[in-house]
C-alpha cells in the first residue's frame, strides 16, 4: 500500500474534519459571548462560565452523571466480557447466531423503544424510579457494545493458544486469567470507554426511568435548552468537549502503552 | 458432566440479561400492541398500521434512512480509506469519533445556529453571491444532520475492516497488472463487505428511527416511524400505537440484521 | 490481568468516593434531610427568591423538579415511586388525574389566601368547586408578529394567516389541540368541537396553510421567533410575553374569532409525603405580594385579583395579556373529550403535519 496521500485526499479529510467539528466550535466560540444569543456576538466574557461552577445542583448532576458512566461501565464490562465468552464457547453455530442476534438487538433498537419498554419493565417490577433504575438501564445497553468490543479479540485469538496452555498443564481458571484476559484486555478497555461513552451521552433512556430528583447532564440539558437556550449550556458543552478530549488523550496513552507492554502478539 | 456445569455457571449473568432486558421488553411491547387506546384488546392498532397516513410513513422513513445511509457511505468509506494510510491512524480515528460524544440536542442546537436564516451557513452563502437561502426546515438539512451524525458510527466499521486487510493481497493484484480501480473493485472491497455491512446497520436502523431532529431540524416536515413512537408514548400517550409501530420496526431491524448478516470470514 | 484488575478498582474505589461526595452534597444543600418539599413544576416556572422565602418562612426545604410536558408528568406521578408533594398541571391533565385518582383534594381552612383569587377562574368544568385544585396562571392562545417584516400588515384573526403573501413565514407549536382548534376556530367551529365532519373540515383547511408553514416546532418556537426566523407565530402567551421582552418589535393578538383559555393550578398529588408542608406552599403562593413578584419574573398572567394592585399599571393594563370581557367571553377552555376524541385529534394532526406542500 502506498503511504502517501494526494493533497487532493488531505483537502477532502481537512473538509470532513471541519464539518464534524463546526458545531463544536460554534458551540464553544458562543459560550465567550456576552450577548444572550448564538446570533450576535457582543463581546467577550466569562460569566457563563462563573454562572456554571456557582451552581451546587448542577455539580451533583455532573456528579450523579460520572457516578453512573463509571458504574455502569464497570459492570457491564463484567458482564460483557462474560457474553462475549459465552458466546466465543458456544459449540453450535446455530446457538452462536442467535445469541449475537439477541446481543445487537438493544444497540440497533431506538433509544425510544429502549426507554419505553425499559419503564414497563420497571413499573412492572415495582422498582422506584432514581438512581438505581437510571444505572440497572444503563448497565443494560451498555453490555452489547463491550460483547462487540470483546468478541472481535477472541474470535482473532487463536485456539492453539489455549491448547498450549492446556498441554502445559493449566486449568480452567489459569487459562483464564493468565491466556484469554491478558489477550483480550485491549478488546476489554475499548468497550469499557465505548459504555462509559454510551452511558455518559445518553438522553433518551435516562429520560424515561428518571425520577425522584435523580438526573444526569443530559436530561438536564434537555431542560434547560427547553427553556430558551441560555449561553451557560454552551459553556457547559465546551467544559464537556474539554473533558471528553482529556479522556481520549488518556485512552489513547493507555492503548498505545498496551501495545507496549503487551505481549506483542499483533503486529502493527 | 460436573466441569460443564461450572462451566455454564458463570454465563448467568449474561443470560440473565438477555432474558429480562432483551427478551422481557420484546414481549412487553408485542403485549402493549394488542391493547387500543381504550384498554381493550383488540387488533385496531395492526389495523390503523395498514392505513395510508402509516404506510406512508413507513415508506418515507425507508426512503430517507436509505438516503442518509447511502450518503453516508458515500463519504464514510475514502474517509476510512484515507485514514488507515495517515500516521497516528488511531489518533485520526479517535478524532472522528470525538463529536459523537457531544450531545445530540446540543449539536442540533448549534445547528439551529448555523443554518437560521441570519446563521453562519447563510452569511456565507451571501458572501460567494449565492444570496440568502432557506436552509433549516428543508429535506436538505435534515439529510445533512443525518449524514453528519452517523458517520463516525460507519468510519468505525469500515475503517476496522481495511485495517485488517492483508497488505501483501493489494500487492499481488498490482504485481499481476490490476489497474487501481480493479484492485478496489475485485480485492479491497469485498474483503471489507462486512465492515460495510456493519455500517450499514448501525446507519440505517437508527436512520428509521430518528425523532429529536425530525422535529428541530426538520421542523415535523419530515415524519419518520421513530417520531411516531415518540408522539404515541410522550404525547399522546397511546402506548398501544406506539408498540404496534415498535413491533414493525423491530422486525424491519431483523430483517436487516438477516440481510447484512457479518459472518467472519477467515483472511 | 493484574493492570486490568488494579484498573477496576481503582473505578470502583472512585466510584464510591463520588458517591459519598454526592450524598454529603446532598445532605448539605438538606435535600436528604426530613422536613423537605418536592414541587415538580414546569421549567423556569417560578421566581427562585420565592423558593428561599418560603424556605426561610417555614423551614422547610424545597426540591425543586421540573418537567417539560403535561404528559410527561403524568406518567411518573401514575408510575409511583416519585414522591412529588406539589405539581402544576394544566386544567385538561388535571380533568384526567382527578379522573384516575392521582390527586388529593385541597383542605381549605389551611389555605386563607384563596379568597384573592378572582372568581372569574373557580369552580370550572375541569375541577368543579376547586376541590383538587388552585389557579396559578393562565393565558391565551395567539398569534406573534412582526409588524415591521409584514409591512406594517396587521393581524387580528385567524384568517388572515391564509393570505397567499405569506408564504414561508409561520411557525406553529407542535401541538394537536392547538393546531386544530386554530382549523376550528378559523371555521367558527368550537375549540372542543368532536363532530367528525367538522374536524375533517377542519382538517382540510389546515392543508391549504401548508404553503405558508415553515416549520410546526416546540419549545424551540421561543429562541426562533425572538431569532426572527419567521414572521408569525402560533403561540401560547407566556411563551409570547418571553418573545417580547426579547425582541421589543413583535407584537402579540388573541384573534377576533376566540380562541383557547388556558390553566396552570396547582395540585397535590397522590404521591405526596408531605401533605402539610404542600398546603402551607399554595397558601404562600395565593399571598398577593408573592403572586405579584411572581407574576413580574415568569411574565404570565395572573389569576390573583388581590396582586394586581402591587403590579406596574402598563402590565395590568395590557388587553393583550389581560384580555377584554367581551374577548374573554369568546374564549373556551379546553374540555377533556375522552381518549376516542383526542386520538382523532391525533390523528388528524399527523395527517395534516404529513401533508408536503
Amino acid at each position: 500500500m502506498e503511504r502517501r496521500i494526494s493533497p487532493f485526499s488531505k483537502l477532502f479529510l481537512a473538509i470532513i474534519f471541519f464539518v464534524l467539528y463546526a458545531p463544536i466550535f460554534f458551540l464553544v466560540f458562543y459560550s465567550f459571548n456576552s450577548g444572550e444569543t448564538m446570533y450576535n456576538f457582543e463581546g467577550f466574557t466569562l460569566d457563563w462560565y462563573r454562572e456554571l461552577f456557582g451552581d451546587t445542583r448542577l455539580l451533583i448532576i455532573v456528579l450523579n452523571t460520572v457516578v453512573v458512566a463509571l458504574l455502569s461501565a464497570l459492570f457491564s464490562t463484567i458482564i460483557g466480557i462474560i457474553g462475549a465468552l459465552a458466546i466465543y464457547m458456544a459449540k453450535r453455530k446455530q446457538t452462536k447466531h442467535t445469541l449475537l442476534a439477541m446481543n445487537n438487538v438493544l444497540i440497533v433498537s431506538p433509544d425510544v423503544i429502549i426507554g419505553a419498554s425499559f419503564l414497563i419493565l420497571f413499573t412492572t417490577a415495582g422498582i422506584k424510579l432514581g438512581f438505581y433504575s437510571v444505572l440497572l438501564s444503563h448497565i443494560a445497553f451498555c453490555i452489547p457494545i463491550v460483547v462487540l468490543m470483546v468478541l472481535p479479540k477472541l474470535m482473532e485469538m487463536s485456539p492453539s493458544l489455549i491448547d498450549a496452555a492446556r498441554d502445559l498443564g493449566a486449568n480452567h481458571w489459569d487459562v483464564m486469567t493468565k491466556v484469554i484476559i491478558p489477550y483480550i484486555s485491549p478488546g476489554i478497555l475499548a468497550g469499557f470507554f465505548m459504555a462509559l461513552t454510551y452511558s455518559f451521552d445518553d438522553f433518551a433512556v435516562t429520560f424515561f426511568v428518571t425520577g425522584n430528583g435523580f438526573s444526569t447532564l443530559s436530561v438536564e440539558i434537555y431542560s434547560l435548552a427547553r427553556r430558551g437556550i441560555s449561553l451557560s449550556i454552551n459553556a457547559l458543552s465546551a467544559l464537556l468537549f474539554l473533558f471528553t478530549m482529556i479522556l481520549v488523550v488518556i485512552y489513547y496513552f493507555i492503548v498505545q502503552n498496551n501495545k507496549v507492554n503487551g505481549a506483542g502478539v499483533r503486529k502493527r | 458432566m460436573d466441569r460443564k456445569l461450572t462451566g455454564n455457571l458463570f454465563k448467568i449473568p449474561y443470560y440473565l440479561w438477555i432474558i429480562l432486558f432483551v427478551v422481557g421488553p420484546i414481549l412487553l411491547v408485542l403485549y402493549y400492541s394488542f391493547f387500543d387506546i381504550e384498554g381493550h384488546f383488540s387488533l385496531t392498532n395492526y389495523q390503523k398500521f395498514f392505513t395510508p397516513v402509516y404506510l406512508k410513513m413507513t415508506f418515507s422513513s425507508f426512503w430517507y434512512a436509505f438516503l442518509i445511509t447511502a450518503i453516508t457511505l458515500l463519504i464514510s468509506y475514502p474517509v476510512a480509506y484515507l485514514l488507515t494510510k495517515t500516521k497516528h491512524k488511531q489518533l485520526w480515528l479517535l478524532l472522528i469519533i470525538v463529536p459523537s460524544w457531544i450531545n445530540l440536542l446540543l449539536k442540533a442546537y448549534a445547528f439551529l445556529g448555523i443554518f437560521g436564516t441570519y446563521g453562519a451557513a447563510n452569511s456565507f452563502l451571501k458572501i460567494i453571491g449565492i444570496g440568502q437561502k432557506q436552509i433549516l426546515f428543508t429535506d436538505f438539512s435534515f439529510v445533512f444532520v443525518s449524514v453528519y451524525i452517523f458517520i463516525p458510527f460507519m468510519i468505525l466499521p469500515i475503517f476496522n475492516a481495511l485495517d485488517e486487510l492483508n497488505p501483501a493481497l493489494i500487492d499481488a493484484a498490482n504485481d499481476l497488472g490490476a489497474s487501481k480501480w480493479t484492485t478496489f473493485r475485485r480485492v479491497i472491497f469485498p474483503l471489507t463487505i462486512d465492515g460495510v455491512k456493519s455500517g450499514c446497520q448501525v446507519t440505517f436502523i437508527p436512520a428509521l428511527s430518528l425523532f429529536m431532529l425530525t422535529r428541530l431540524i426538520a421542523g415535523n416536515r419530515v415524519i419518520t416511524l421513530g417520531t411516531a413512537i415518540e408522539q404515541h408514548f410522550l404525547v399522546t400517550q397511546d402506548w398501544g400505537m406506539g408498540s404496534t409501530i415498535a413491533v414493525f420496526l423491530i422486525i424491519a431491524m431483523f430483517l436487516i440484521m438477516v440481510m447484512t448478516n457479518t459472518r467472519k470470514r477467515g483472511v | 490481568m493484574k493492570n486490568l484488575v488494579r484498573f477496576f478498582l481503582v473505578i470502583a474505589v472512585s466510584s464510591a468516593l463520588i458517591l459519598i461526595a454526592i450524598s454529603s452534597l446532598n445532605s448539605s444543600q438538606g435535600y436528604s434531610g426530613g422536613n423537605t418539599l418536592t414541587v415538580y413544576n414546569w421549567g423556569d416556572y417560578i421566581d427562585p427568591a420565592l423558593i428561599k422565602k418560603f424556605e426561610k418562612e417555614t423551614g422547610i426545604k424545597v426540591i425543586y423538579e421540573t418537567f417539560d410536558s403535561n404528559e410527561a408528568m403524568m406518567t411518573k406521578i401514575q408510575q409511583g415511586g416519585t414522591t412529588y408533594d406539589v405539581a402544576v398541571p394544566s386544567e385538561y391533565t388535571i380533568d384526567k388525574m382527578r379522573h384516575e385518582n392521582l390527586l388529593i383534594p385541597l383542605d381549605y381552612t389551611k389555605l386563607p389566601n384563596l379568597k384573592n383569587i378572582d372568581k372569574r377562574f373557580m369552580d370550572l368544568p375541569f375541577d368543579p368547586d376547586n376541590q383538587y385544585s388552585v389557579p396559578y396562571f393562565w393565558g391565551t392562545v395567539g398569534i406573534v408578529y412582526n409588524p415591521s417584516k409584514l409591512n406594517g400588515k396587521k393581524i387580528t384573526s385567524w384568517n388572515d394567516l391564509w393570505a397567499p403573501d405569506l408564504k414561508n413565514e409561520i411557525l406553529l407549536i407542535d401541538g394537536a389541540r392547538e393546531v386544530m382548534g386554530m382549523g376550528l376556530n378559523s371555521l367558527g367551529y368550537s375549540l372542543n368541537d368532536t363532530n367528525k365532519e367538522h374536524l375533517l373540515e377542519a382538517k382540510n383547511k389546515l392543508d391549504t396553510l401548508t404553503p405558508n408553514v415553515k416549520a410546526i416546532v416546540g419549545d424551540e418556537i421561543k429562541m426562533l421567533m425572538a431569532n426572527e426566523e419567521a414572521s408569525i407565530g402560533l403561540v401560547w402567551s407566556g411563551d409570547a410575553s418571553e418573545i417580547m421582552s426579547e425582541n421589543e418589535h413583535l407584537d402579540y393578538v388573541v384573534p377576533k374569532e376566540g380562541s383557547n383559555l388556558w390553566f396552570d393550578n396547582m395540585v397535590i398529588p397522590k404521591t405526596a409525603k408531605n401533605i402539610d408542608g404542600a398546603q402551607k406552599f399554595i397558601n404562600f403562593m395565593l399571598d398577593p405580594k408573592v403572586a405579584a413578584q411572581n407574576t413580574e419574573y415568569v411574565g404570565y398572567s395572573t389569576p390573583n385579583k388581590a396582586a394586581l394592585k402591587f403590579l406596574p399599571k402598563d402590565v395590568v393594563n395590557d388587553k393583550r395579556f389581560y384580555p377584554s370581557p367581551e374577548l374573554t367571553k369568546k374564549l373556551e377552555v379546553y374540555e377533556n373529550l375522552g381518549k376516542k376524541n383526542l386520538a382523532y385529534y391525533n390523528e388528524l394532526f399527523l395527517q395534516f403535519k404529513m401533508h408536503r406542500k
